[in-house]
């Protein structure tokens, strides 16, 4: 049974028509009367907070779970996608946030990985590299098909990802979050990729939370809260805090500016701080740098160049040579627990790996690393009263949705879990803090909030080492940002003389200067 | 959030706050699919039983009839005894994702020292007693400490160390008892170390049936328990074997805990063969002291979860099925069948369990979800 949907506007005829869709969990509506109407050969933004449903919805498109009510077509055809495979032969493609792809395969090994070419039951490789050198002309993409993507950069992992859907015979590209990891010269690059692509008719859903890109790449947005599509709009009918707003479903706290000077003591100091890496090289190489109170150090980078050995290693955890000098005090040689004692905390890089116990009830979370604080013990026994407290306060202070205080980790949102950590890096008044990408996934209102707290507490006169991939997190928190290339400070830069752009050369290299 | 059912104040209403409500309601779904698995195993079992020619009913029938009597009731106590010092040894590793597998050795070692030394010693009955009690602790924490030296010095994995040194350790101690533990004044007919003088025995709880080890074994759950589900230092263990990285991330020492953990562990193993050693051969001997406890404490703890009380149970449960298996022998059901339901039970309990956690930790999430949605409403 199909139904022919004729294209609404006379122009364009439409690839993708949702109505209706509802999906409910055990619990939790994931998505209620989703309307999403993409018309073929263009990008479609949709953009929302995390947690408004564009995951599920997306995920409903691509076949990965059956919709409870409500109708897909695709092409003009009514669809019931059993699986991702009835969506992939329907001409839907996706390319994930997290690269699905086999580090030591060769590019072109992963292209066809799950779909090979074969004649009479021979893998057939001259054929599919043909097919795939006139896909990447097509698209732009230069890749050598015969390295290990191993070698490959975050850019080009993705053109992999994107030639691979593509060779699937994909018309229709779904991308969930794809700048993410992108530094601002790539996503250049990616967004060029998309606009050859929808010249030659393909059509690209696009799933974003960057405002600006959309605003600067997208023909149509939709935009979802609290599971469903409230609006509808285009580039040239809406600007950003218009779209801030419908995302949020009301006016955005405006971020304020510093009120207080730096201050005049070091708070941090380090001094020609070096970790051993792998294959002889170092991660992190002959890093000196001091922060004031009240003072926020911005340290940009790609990831991977040395941040999470240099955190770790101001830390403890990583082994260093150099030194580290925490409030006067020096820390040097002094275990992770001292350190923390002397008055470091951290926001870990990955809440999940570093920061939380996840089966654990909230207040056991938010105890790990305090329990050796008198207040929360009681002779030899965790005194699980004030923990309790303790606990709760963070819960209030820093606004974390929950039930109640022994609810197990898990059981909350990637946001509200982010705000247990930083309140728990926060709660101790720390006199330095080493914030690693301390708004990573949650959604804006909680970045407003945790900027706010991080602010406060600079104001009281805390230093901060923050290390962010977000550039407008970086320009408009630190005092100094500090460029990390490869294990060493190749810059030292004022945010108020640089744009994200500039950076982003600096990040990847392109510009290696001295101190601005 | 705690609106509905619980009205404020009254020792009621704390016990009914929605945390413990829902503690209960895991304790309870954790009996349930404890029990579900037994019963489980109990069928597999059965179908075991009917195809080697026997008739389950009839079995079953034996068991329960042999197994109520007074006298099996305290041999299942005396046999659950070793076990449950065992599966504490192994739940505490457990704890922090350590397996000690060398249990065994670490409780052989620790008899044959233990025995050794209290032969030699002339003190009053109950410090004698609690004096071998605290040697069999050392030379079990001895013996394991060097699985954690390995570990931490040289990086070996303790499950390959720990089961390597049970083998070292029967080399050790037979050595260590033929060239000069052994008592010999009997020209050599002896295969004992000296018996306990009458001031280092267990004294009975009920005589010649139950000695006093097995409340020494209650008292050790307790001290499990309060040691680490209550203590700071039980959380820090926790918090490394719920994740080590963010545990040392938070300044616990990774290389500290699992020094500590092996320790205890093995010095816990120091008490396993003390029923024997103290209070039914007075000695230590080959023959005489068991050797089967270390692998039965992993079966246990697994089957107790880790947990005290689960683990007093599953001992209990062990020790019943041993205890009935002289009568199912005279039924003509082979001791071996007893084993395999031992075996069959834990197999069935894991996989119940690993179901039973998944299913549990989706509707804790959805409930959470669900509360917060009721809680934004109102």
């Amino acid at each position: 049974m199909s139904t022919h949907t004729s294209s609404q506007d006379g122009q364009r005829p439409l690839a993708v028509q949702l109505s209706g869709i509802g999906k409910r969990f055990p619990g939790v509506i994931a998505n209620h009367d989703v309307a999403l109407t993409v018309r073929e050969g263009t990008i479609h933004a949709i953009v929302g907070e995390n947690g408004a449903g564009k995951s599920t919805l997306m995920k409903t498109l691509y076949g990965m779970q059956q919709p409870d009510t409500g109708t897909i077509t695709v092409n003009g055809e009514m669809q019931h996608f059993r699986s991702p495979s009835d969506a992939i032969a329907a001409g839907i493609g996706m390319v994930h946030q997290h690269f699905m792809l086999a580090d030591n395969l060769t590019v072109l090994e992963n292209i066809i990985l799950g779909s090979e070419p074969n004649r009479r039951g021979v893998l057939d490789l001259k054929s599919a590299r043909e097919q795939i050198t006139s896909i990447m002309a097509s698209v732009g993409a230069d890749l050598d098909l015969d390295i290990p993507v191993s070698e490959l950069g975050v850019g080009e992992r993705q053109r992999v990802e994107i030639v691979k859907v593509l060779f699937r015979g994909a018309r229709i590209l779904i991308l969930d979050e794809p700048t993410a990891v992108l530094v601002p010269e790539e996503v250049d690059e990616l967004f060029a990729t998309l606009h050859r692509l929808v010249e030659d008719g393909a059509t690209v859903i696009f799933i974003s939370h960057k405002l600006d890109e959309v605003l600067k790449v997208s023909d149509d947005i939709t935009v979802m809260r609290q599971g469903t599509t409230v609006a509808e709009t285009r580039p040239d009918a809406i600007d950003r805090s218009g779209l801030a707003e419908l995302m949020v479903g009301s006016e955005l706290p405006s971020p304020a500016g510093r009120s207080t000077p730096v201050g005049t003591a070091i708070r941090l100091d380090i001094a020609k701080l070096t970790v051993e890496g792998k294959e002889g090289r170092p991660a992190v190489e002959d890093v000196s740098l001091r922060i004031h109170s009240g003072e926020i150090l911005g340290i940009a980078g790609v990831e991977g160049n040395g941040q999470f050995e240099l955190c770790t290693a101001l830390l403890g955890i990583t082994e260093s040579t150099g030194n580290v000098t925490v409030d006067g005090r020096d820390v040097t040689d002094e275990s992770t627990r001292a350190r923390y004692e002397a008055g470091l905390a951290y926001i870990p890089f990955d809440r999940h790996r570093e920061g939380l116990m996840l089966t654990a009830p909230l207040w056991e979370n938010a105890l790990l690393g305090r329990e050796d604080d008198v207040d929360f013990q009681r002779g030899p026994f965790v005194n699980a009263a004030t923990a309790r407290q303790s606990t709760t306060e963070i819960i209030q202070r820093f606004g974390v949705l929950t039930p109640s205080e022994t609810t197990p980790a898990f059981a909350l949102s990637g946001g509200n879990q982010q705000k247990l950590v930083v309140g728990r890096a926060l709660v101790t008044s720390p006199s330095v803090l080493i914030a690693a990408h301390p708004t990573r996934g949650i959604d804006v209102g909680a970045q407003a909030a945790v900027w706010d707290e991080i602010r406060s507490a600079r104001d009281n006169g805390m230093a901060v080492l923050l290390v962010s991939a977000d550039l407008e997190e970086l320009l408009g928190l630190s005092d100094t940002i500090a460029v990390m290339f490869d294990g060493r400070i190749t810059a030292t830069l004022n945010p108020d003389d640089i744009t994200a752009a500039e950076l982003g050369s600096y990040m990847t290299g392109a510009v290696q200067e001295a101190t601005k | 959030m705690t609106t509905d059912a619980a009205p404020t104040g009254g020792p009621l209403a704390k016990i009914l706050t929605p945390s413990r409500a829902s503690g209960l309601r895991t304790s309870a779904t954790t009996l349930a699919s404890s029990l579900l698995a037994v019963l489980i195993a109990l069928t597999i079992s059965a179908a075991l039983l009917a195809l080697t020619g026997k008739n389950p009913i009839d079995a079953y029938s034996t068991i329960i009839q042999t197994g109520a009597s007074a006298n099996k009731l305290l041999e299942m106590m005396r046999r659950a005894t070793p076990l449950i010092f065992s599966a504490v040894a192994v739940a505490v590793g457990f704890k922090m994702n350590i397996f000690n597998i060398g249990v065994q050795g670490q409780y052989l070692f620790a008899a044959l020292i233990a025995a050794e030394a209290g032969s030699h010693l002339g003190l009053p009955l109950p410090i004698h007693i609690a004096v071998i009690m605290i040697v069999a602790v050392v030379a079990g924490a001895a013996w394991a400490s060097i699985a954690a030296y390995l570990k931490v010095s040289k990086n070996v994995h303790e499950v390959i160390s720990t089961i390597m040194l049970n083998y070292v350790a029967l080399s050790v101690i037979q050595w260590l008892f033929e060239n000069f533990f052994r008592d010999d004044r009997d020209g050599g007919l002896n295969v004992k170390t000296t018996l306990l003088p009458d001031s280092a025995r267990m004294p009975d709880i009920v005589d010649g049936r139950l000695n006093g080890m097995f409340i020494v074994a209650l008292i050790v759950v307790a001290i499990f328990w309060l040691v680490v589900y209550k203590s700071t230092f039980g959380f820090k263990l926790r918090a490394s074997g719920f994740n080590a990285t963010a545990a040392s991330t938070a300044g616990i020492s990774a290389r500290k805990m699992t020094v500590i953990a092996l320790l205890i562990s093995g010095g816990v193993s120091g008490f396993v063969a003390l029923q024997s050693v103290m209070g039914e051969a007075f000695a230590y001997g080959p023959n005489a002291t068991p050797t089967e406890f270390g692998f039965a404490g992993i079966a246990v703890a697994l089957l107790g979860r880790n947990h005290p009380i689960g683990i007093v149970v599953s001992a209990l449960l062990f020790g019943f099925l041993d205890s009935t298996s002289a009568e199912l022998q005279l039924a003509l059901v082979p001791n071996s069948i007893v084993k395999v339901i031992q075996a069959i039970i834990v197999l069935t309990v894991v996989i119940v369990n690993e179901a039973t956690i998944r299913r549990m930790n989706i509707r804790t999430a959805e409930r959470a979800r669900a509360e917060l949605a009721a809680g934004g409403a109102s």
